[in-house]
């Protein structure tokens, strides 16, 4: 009995560690050394995104170049990319062979993916709060911020849980771009706050042509009133100023409801004359507005550069390019007195390795983005805002917005009301929850705005069996209904492996063994004392 | 018997004659368009056409759905479908010359005509376009009506493209130099006097290919004959896939 029992646990103890073994090797989490190590080298990458646009470009390559001269025994490698999807594309893909960067630009809602790894991604409120190497910690080499420099709502946006696994380096938010001169034209004035009414019926105004084919307008063949770069962004924004559903902190999907549905309905006539499209079917909002091909373009503050007939940066030849005036106001809202608007723009993250000082190494070169020599520079070179109270308030920066308009460069006015527009409406700006998903939440969000577009454009009936349709194809695609059931907690999760069926059985044969075996012992023991 | 006999082998070397006859390739199936027929479409019409695979970008993923963007082409013209639903498995099989029956929207992308939104079924039969010549035609009106197609550039000059410290070099990488190794290659090009800007495309033809490292090897005033496919960006915008010194 003795032996069979030995045997049996001998057998589950196997087991055991065999099925803990199985599977991807687990990396531990990243605890922070007590100094860092000087006397090796760290080779560390650095994955960032650039708008097409070389300043920008610089800005990375003259951080990394001061960066290593503080501490010449971190390299530091930068990879570019001009798309947030590819960068996030990429470190998916690269998470199971562990060659993730060490330090990534990035959304929160990527992190969230990013995170179904087991410690792939660093959180960062220990190191935060570390005395040596956190945020104005006392062994850093370079004037960082302290944490309470950090805008609070800003550093808030790159928690998930309880946990901050970001850092914001950047935020902007959206903006509608105007040809001020076609508006009047059309005998209308551009109000300080735009309604979602106003752009629609200037738009269809617009659409009137003259015998010729020619749009009264801008006397071309072409012009599309409205365009929207972002239609992910579009519908965020109308339903949070609704006040409708779009998805629950937890996960829950809300998003096809019926306010979802008036809204596409509302916007399916206009898709449908031509006077409003979008940045995926069309173009370039900048390329339409600079030609004079376009009235309203809403596209991020990030953008400004781009964005009128004086932009530093131009897409389009100098022959298709036509003077007007360009104004900049928040996107249109549905109640005015209380604006809302996204807040958007790249944050950073740090991924665990194996060994803790690369990670340390990766901490310092990220906390570094955020002194003011490389905050001030970045933001400048578009509409964005710095995400330091301690860059916002500095005399080079308050210096900076105050000079709009003096060239067409540095100053450019476009650019500055731009940045002006989020540093007055920081506190109207808002985040969609972050959860493993709300990366396709979001890519769905827009797509049902795109596909109605398509729709009218190709003459197609929208009308309640379409939406119906419609809902079932987009939570199809982007598999929002197995994210339900996960946020449910209700997933099924299928039947066990044989493993483990096999593993479970042993270890109950094994308890009542030794049920046995110590009932067999209490008897023998009652007898003789019998 | 014998009559019998002579008829049946003469009915069998009738139709054994008409099965050695080669297939049209370039004929059209029931409800398919001609080249004419796809060109006078309106943008958003649904369109149906049978067309062969002259060059493929790279096979993505975008939500776990297979993509694939091609430079296709018929004996009449050129069909770029843009971000079609694919397998890897039928990328793969997409190689130069395969035709395909696609059925899609015409869209247009400022100013790049294309299919999009497009199924499609492989079918038996190969074809691969002769580039054409349209160096002569650059500077007309009538280049448009070659758009897509595979074509060639003789006996242009490099010309000088800025970098972003200003200097006078021979290609950039992306537009505006702001790019890096792997990233499209942007140079320009003249003839008559007019100056263009062609494009390596990254996604058509990688770092690895032999047409990047020669546009990376082109010095300024080089004189190069080049073949691509006629891809429009506000403007023609060549996506060159062959760069040689000029005949």
């Amino acid at each position: 009995m003795k032996r069979m029992l030995s045997f049996c646990l001998a057998l589950a103890l196997i087991l055991t560690l065999c099925a803990g073994c199985h599977g991807a090797k687990r990396k531990d989490a990243f605890v922070i050394p007590d100094s860092f190590d000087t006397s090796k080298t760290y080779e560390i990458t650095f994955w960032a995104k650039n708008d097409t646009n070389i300043t920008q470009t610089n800005i990375y390559k003259k951080a990394i170049a001061d960066f290593m001269a503080l501490y010449p025994n971190i390299r530091v490698e930068l990879k570019l990319y001009t798309d947030y999807g590819k960068i996030y594309n990429d470190v998916i893909t690269n998470i199971p062979t562990s060659t993730t960067p060490n330090v990534c630009i990035t959304y929160p809602d990527h992190i969230a993916t990013y995170m179904t790894g087991d410690n792939t991604v660093v959180p960062l409120d220990k190191l935060f709060a570390d005395p040596a190497y956190g945020l104005g910690g006392s062994e850093l080499r370079f004037d960082g911020p302290d944490e309470g420099e950090i805008i609070e709502k800003f550093l808030s946006e790159c928690k998930i849980g309880e946990d901050h696994y970001a850092i914001p380096f950047m935020r902007s938010t959206e903006a509608c771009y105007i040809n001020r001169d076609f508006v009047e034209r059309l005998g209308y004035t551009v109000p300080d706050v735009l309604t979602w009414d106003f752009i629609f019926e200037v738009s269809e105004k617009a659409m009137e042509k003259d015998a010729d084919g020619n749009f009264l307008v801008n006397g071309q063949k072409v012009m599309i009133p409205f365009i929207y770069k972002s239609t992910d962004n579009m519908m965020i924004q109308m339903l949070r100023q609704k006040g409708a559903g779009y998805s629950t902190d937890e996960g829950e999907i809300l998003i096809f409801n019926e306010t979802t549905e008036e809204l596409l309905a509302a916007i399916a006539p206009h898709a449908g004359t031509g006077a409003f499209s979008t940045f995926k079917i069309s173009s370039y909002p900048a390329n339409l507005l600079n030609a004079g091909q376009c009235i309203f373009a809403i596209d991020s503050t990030a953008g400004a550069t781009w964005m009128g007939s004086d932009a530093p940066l131009c897409d389009i030849s100098e022959d298709k390019l036509v003077r007007f005036e360009t104004v900049v106001r928040m996107i249109p809202q549905f109640e005015t007195e209380a604006p809302q608007m996204i807040s958007q723009g790249p944050s950073v993250c740090v991924f665990n390795k194996d060994d803790p000082q690369e990670v340390l190494a990766s901490w310092l070169f990220a906390q570094y983005l955020l002194t003011n020599e490389v905050q001030i520079a970045y933001s400048q070179t578009e509409g964005y805002a710095p995400v330091t109270s301690k860059a916002q308030t500095s005399e080079a920066y308050l210096d900076y917005l105050s000079r709009a308009g003096e060239d067409s460069d540095l100053y450019y006015r476009v650019k500055l009301d731009a940045t002006r527009l989020l540093l007055d409406n920081t506190e109207n700006t808002f985040v969609t929850p972050v959860f493993n998903g709300s990366a396709s939440l979001r890519n769905a969000a827009g797509q049902l705005i795109e596909n109605v577009t398509k729709s009218m454009r190709r003459k197609e009936i929208v009308d309640d069996a379409y939406f119906d349709k419609l809902y079932a194809d987009i939570r199809a695609l982007y598999r929002l209904d197995q994210r339900n059931a996960m946020a449910d907690g209700r997933a099924e999760l299928g039947a066990l492996p044989t493993m483990s069926k096999v593993l479970i059985g042993v270890l109950v044969g094994t308890w009542v063994l030794i049920g046995v075996y110590v009932g067999v012992q209490a008897m023998k023991k009652r007898k003789k004392q019998a | 018997m014998k009559r019998m006999l002579l008829l049946v082998l003469s009915a069998l070397l009738v139709l054994s004659c008409f099965g050695c006859g080669e297939t049209d390739i370039h004929k059209k199936s029931e409800g398919v368009m001609t080249y004419a027929e796809y060109a006078a479409a309106a943008i958003e019409d649904e369109v149906v056409v049978e067309t062969f695979v002259q060059a493929k970008q790279g096979y993505w993923e975008d939500e776990g759905q297979g993509k694939v963007t091609l430079y296709t082409q018929d004996k009449d013209g050129a069909y770029f479908i843009y971000n079609m639903n694919t397998t890897q498995a039928d990328f793969d099989k997409m190689t130069v010359g395969t035709k395909l029956r696609i059925k899609g929207y015409k869209a247009e992308f400022s100013g790049e005509v294309e299919i999009i939104d497009a199924t499609y079924e492989i079918l038996d039969g190969s074809y691969v376009a002769e580039p054409k010549d349209i160096t002569a035609l650059l500077a007309s009106d009538d280049l448009i009506n070659s758009q897509n197609q595979r074509v060639s550039f003789k006996g242009m000059t490099v010309e000088a493209s800025k970098d972003a410290e200003g200097n006078d070099v021979a290609f950039l990488y992306k537009w505006n130099g702001s790019g890096q190794d792997g990233d499209d290659l942007y140079f320009n090009v003249s003839v008559d006097g007019k100056t263009y800007q062609f494009t390596v495309e990254s996604y058509l033809c990688d770092k690895t290919t032999d047409v990047y490292a020669a546009v990376k090897g082109l010095k300024i005033g080089d004189k190069i004959d080049m073949e691509g496919f006629l891809y429009w960006y506000e403007g023609v915008n060549p996506h060159i896939t062959s760069v040689k010194p000029a005949a």
